[in-house]
């Protein structure tokens, strides 16, 4: 029919244009690399877990996850989870806490550090990615360091020991506006070496940002397998369907 | 002879459809039936309850909460534990045949993995009500001391054992147990069995 | 015990003679599918209806699961539904069900209802179910309105922050209104409860009582088809109109199909895509709602940004506001704007072809643009296709009449 060609061209058309919608952390100050992490990665996940509880829980909790549903989707024992990720935690049906009081985290960094349960779903696992590696040194910051993708930032370059230090470059462009020129980041040039190579470190990112995406939806390890077999069962039934359909309209003139 | 094959095919054809959008059906209503089951965080709250008996006196019972229902530990004096064979005519189930009430290491006088500690549920059997506790000896010539439920009167003695003639129908619920050390009990098996 | 026959006919075994007797089962049957006339050359847009049945019937299925375990309180809402993502076995799946059927329950509506444009489906005599359906459209929109807030995310919160708003722009009882909606000075954990008492009880019933309107007036007058031909007109010696098939067996055997292709679109989205790039599932709406940080794109869902682009197209808020409404009741009126000597679009001419195709442009454009931000050639854009939008509607009488229309044949027309 002419008619609905042309209709679905016409659909299909605008939806190219519309695009993907915009992540909610808006338009980003800096490219971001693609995370490229493999959430069925297991012992990716598990390093990841290790990277998580040793270098994030203290501040953040990711207060929706527990260790045994953890330990059971990254194939880790009960003993393995007490005695390597479990410290602020009791029994293995605990979720992770952060070891830092509200108390203290407001008055060392003016806010408590937000739970990280499901922040790759709304700011992107890309971001995070990036996120982690965009601290530059600023001697006017209270840390003694800034974040590209989140200016103002109160939390610490904690990953800094693994990377070394590094400088960010900014040029001036004139704004959009028309109103002055603005600051814009061009690259990081590196102050001091870290105790990690740059692959070696990338990995270490990879892998604790591949667990903080298995940590916004644990789901996801499941749901396309059960997906497969529900498609593949749906095809079948849709073959008879069509085979039944085509018998009962053989009557129609 | 095309009708017939036709009708046959068509027949054929729609019970194959239906046997296949009711197996749908039957897969489709798996996750809205599991979803009914305790979920993981009633689990964790439904896990099992450690109760510190060090510091408790001969004849002192204290309470606790363990999925939501009420416990009571009772650690008994030797002399408690004497009447506890005093008082075995008086009772409708004084061998706790009745295996639905206490784990199979409860089956004995004691009701209990340690004669001195009692650990029982303070449900009454007969509608629920938490019985009240009447350690001492008497008035009445058929008490040795025990739980007495103000509701409708029932009464158990001090192994949470029904008296005959009271509504209650079956002893006390004995919960799950154990000593993770000499002077403390988990109540409650571990999450995920039974 | 003599054995009294049924008027219509022979009964299949006692059972069913048990229950005809005494309620109207056999009736109801035959008069609604088993000799329940409808034509035969229906096409690919006609299957939109069912599949909206079975849409809302998925809502309220997989809706009831989630109030099993969902809190509507400020303070427990969002780490309820991380609760059922999370510790409820396969709650996850419940919840994508739910997600991903409220998108899909307006694209079927939106291609429902485009199906009676094209073929004049609420032309005389099916004006009424044209207008019970609107009915059905409106309730639908407050629906997703009021669920949308349930999950109190960023999103939840700030988009009926905007939305509650427009109401202030009523002028005298705006104010009052607005906290007579929210319950509160702003919105609060007592406009979530409200709200979740709206969604899950007063508008799911309004909905099931107006479809079920819907069909009783679609039946009393019979199913309109894609040449728009009214079928009843050609009926042979035995009362059956001659183009006109049983819905059951034929209508339902082929709606199965249909049925099982939206089930493989439906169930791969479920499983492979359920936040669909960010529409289905709003990226912000996975921050926990923060009444002291708007988000940096505000806008509602994506079925309702067509409407959205064209409030801000307008600079004036009680306009604005009135411009939306305006265009969200327009339609209504299309029984009586339309003057065309035809119904199908098949018959008429290059003016309503133009006009349609016009119109269909102008509300995917407008749906696109409710997305952008408000500046520049966004608004200008904003504020030629809204003018497009009405003009489609309110020259309908004009250009209706002096389109040049093709003969309407006087039977159906099917290939097989």
């Amino acid at each position: 029919m002419d008619r609905s060609r042309t209709i679905a061209a016409l659909l299909a058309s605008v939806l190219l244009v519309a695009g993907s919608n915009s992540w909610a952390a808006g338009d980003s100050a800096m490219e971001l690399a693609p995370a490229n992490n493999d959430v069925s990665d297991t012992a990716s996940l598990q390093r990841g877990a290790r990277n998580f509880m040793n270098y994030c829980s203290g501040c953040h909790s990711a207060k929706y996850v527990r260790f045994n549903r953890m330990g059971r989707d990254l194939g880790l024992t009960e003993e393995q989870l007490i005695e390597n990720l479990m410290f602020n935690a009791e029994v293995p049906y605990d979720t992770i806490q952060r070891t830092m009081t509200d108390e203290d985290a407001i008055r060392w960094f003016g806010k408590p550090p937000p739970d990280l349960s499901v922040t790759p779903r709304s700011r992107g696992i890309d971001y995070v990615f990036n996120f982690l590696q965009a601290f530059y040194v600023d001697p006017e910051s209270p840390t003694g360091v800034d974040n590209v993708l989140l200016p103002g930032t109160s939390m610490p370059d904690v990953l800094w020991e693994m990377r070394g230090y590094q400088r960010a470059i900014f040029t001036a462009h004139e704004s959009d506006s028309g109103d002055g020129a603005e600051l814009v980041f061009e690259r990081f040039e590196p102050v001091t070496a870290g105790n990690m190579s740059h692959d070696d470190f990338q990995t270490f990112v990879r892998d604790t940002v591949n667990f903080l995406d298995y940590m916004s939806e644990p789901a996801q390890l499941r749901r396309k397998a059960i997906g497969v077999w529900v498609l593949i069962f749906l095809a079948v039934f849709l073959v008879l369907a069509v085979m039944l359909k085509k018998q009962i309209w053989k009557d129609v003139s | 002879m095309t009708d017939d094959v036709d009708r046959n095919r068509r027949h054929f054809l729609t019970v194959a459809t239906a046997v296949t959008g009711g197996a749908g059906i039957a897969l489709a209503s798996i996750p809205f039936i599991t979803s009914l089951k305790p979920s993981a965080r009633a689990e964790a709250l439904g896990a099992p309850v450690e109760v510190a008996v060090g510091s408790l006196e001969p004849g002192e019972m204290i309470r606790v909460l363990w999925r939501g229902r009420l416990v009571f530990v009772l650690r008994r004096s030797d002399e408690m534990l004497s009447r506890l064979s005093q008082v075995t005519e008086y009772l409708d189930d004084p061998e706790s045949s009745n295996t639905d009430q206490q784990p199979v290491y409860a089956v004995n006088e004691f009701r209990s993995r340690k004669p001195e500690f009692l650990v029982v549920e303070g449900s009454c059997t007969h509608l629920g009500c938490a019985p009240l506790e009447q350690f001492e000896v008497g008035p009445a010539a058929d008490w040795f001391g025990g739980f007495f439920c103000p509701c409708h009167g029932s009464k158990f003695d001090l192994s949470g054992r029904v008296y005959k003639g009271v509504p209650a129908p079956t002893n006390l619920r004995v919960p799950p147990h154990r000593f993770i050390q000499d002077d403390v009990i988990m109540i409650g098996a571990e999450p995920g069995t039974a | 015990m003599s054995r009294i026959e049924s008027e219509i006919g022979t009964p299949k075994g006692g059972f069913i003679k048990w229950i005809d007797d005494r309620f109207p089962f056999t009736k109801t049957m035959k008069h609604h599918a088993t000799e329940y006339y409808a034509s035969k050359n229906f096409n690919f847009w006609y299957f939109f209806g069912v599949i909206a049945f079975v849409v809302l019937f998925i809502q309220l299925f997989t809706g009831i699961f989630l109030t099993m375990n969902y809190k509507p309180s400020a303070a427990e809402a969002f780490a309820s539904v991380e609760y059922i993502m999370r510790d409820v076995e396969l709650g996850w799946l419940i919840r994508y069900m739910h997600s991903t059927g409220a998108s899909a329950f307006f694209i079927v509506i939106y291609i429902h209802m485009y199906r009676a444009m094209l073929y004049g489906s609420y032309r005389k005599p099916r004006e009424l179910i044209w207008l019970i359906g609107m009915l059905i459209f409106f309730v639908m929109m407050a629906e997703a309105f009021a669920g949308y807030l349930l999950p109190w995310g960023q999103m939840s919160y700030w988009g009926a922050q905007v939305i509650i708003s427009l109401f202030g722009a009523i002028p005298v009882i705006g104010e009052t209104l607005v906290e007579y909606i929210r319950g509160d000075y702003s919105i609060s954990d007592i406009t979530l409860n409200r709200f979740f008492a709206l969604h899950v009880i007063a508008l799911p019933m309004a909905l099931i009582a107006l479809v079920f309107v819907h069909i009783v007036a679609l039946h009393e007058v019979g199913s309109n088809n894609p040449d728009g031909v009214e079928i009843k007109d050609h009926k042979g010696p035995d009362g059956v109109p001659l183009d006109g098939i049983a819905f059951h067996p034929y209508h339902t055997s082929k709606d199965l199909v249909a049925l099982i292709v939206f089930l493989m679109f439906f169930c791969g989205v479920v499983f492979f895509a359920p936040e669909m790039g960010g529409y289905f599932l709003e990226y912000a709406n996975f921050d926990p709602a923060d009444t002291r940080v708007t988000p940096a794109h505000i806008q509602p869902v994506w079925y309702f940004t067509p409407f959205y682009a064209m409030l801000r197209a307008v600079p004036d808020k009680l306009i604005g506001a009135m411009t939306m409404g305006a265009a969200v009741l327009l339609p209504m009126l299309l029984p009586w704007l339309d003057r065309s000597r035809v119904k199908s679009i098949r018959y008429r001419g290059w003016i309503y072809k133009s006009a349609l195709a016009t119109f269909t442009v102008s509300f995917l454009t407008l749906g696109w643009l409710g997305m952008q931000p408000v500046t520049g050639l966004f608004v200008i854009l904003a504020r030629i296709f809204t003018l497009l939008y009405f003009g489609f509607f309110l020259l309908m009488p004009y250009y209706t009449v002096i389109d040049k229309t093709k003969q309407v044949p006087e039977r159906v027309v099917w290939h097989g």
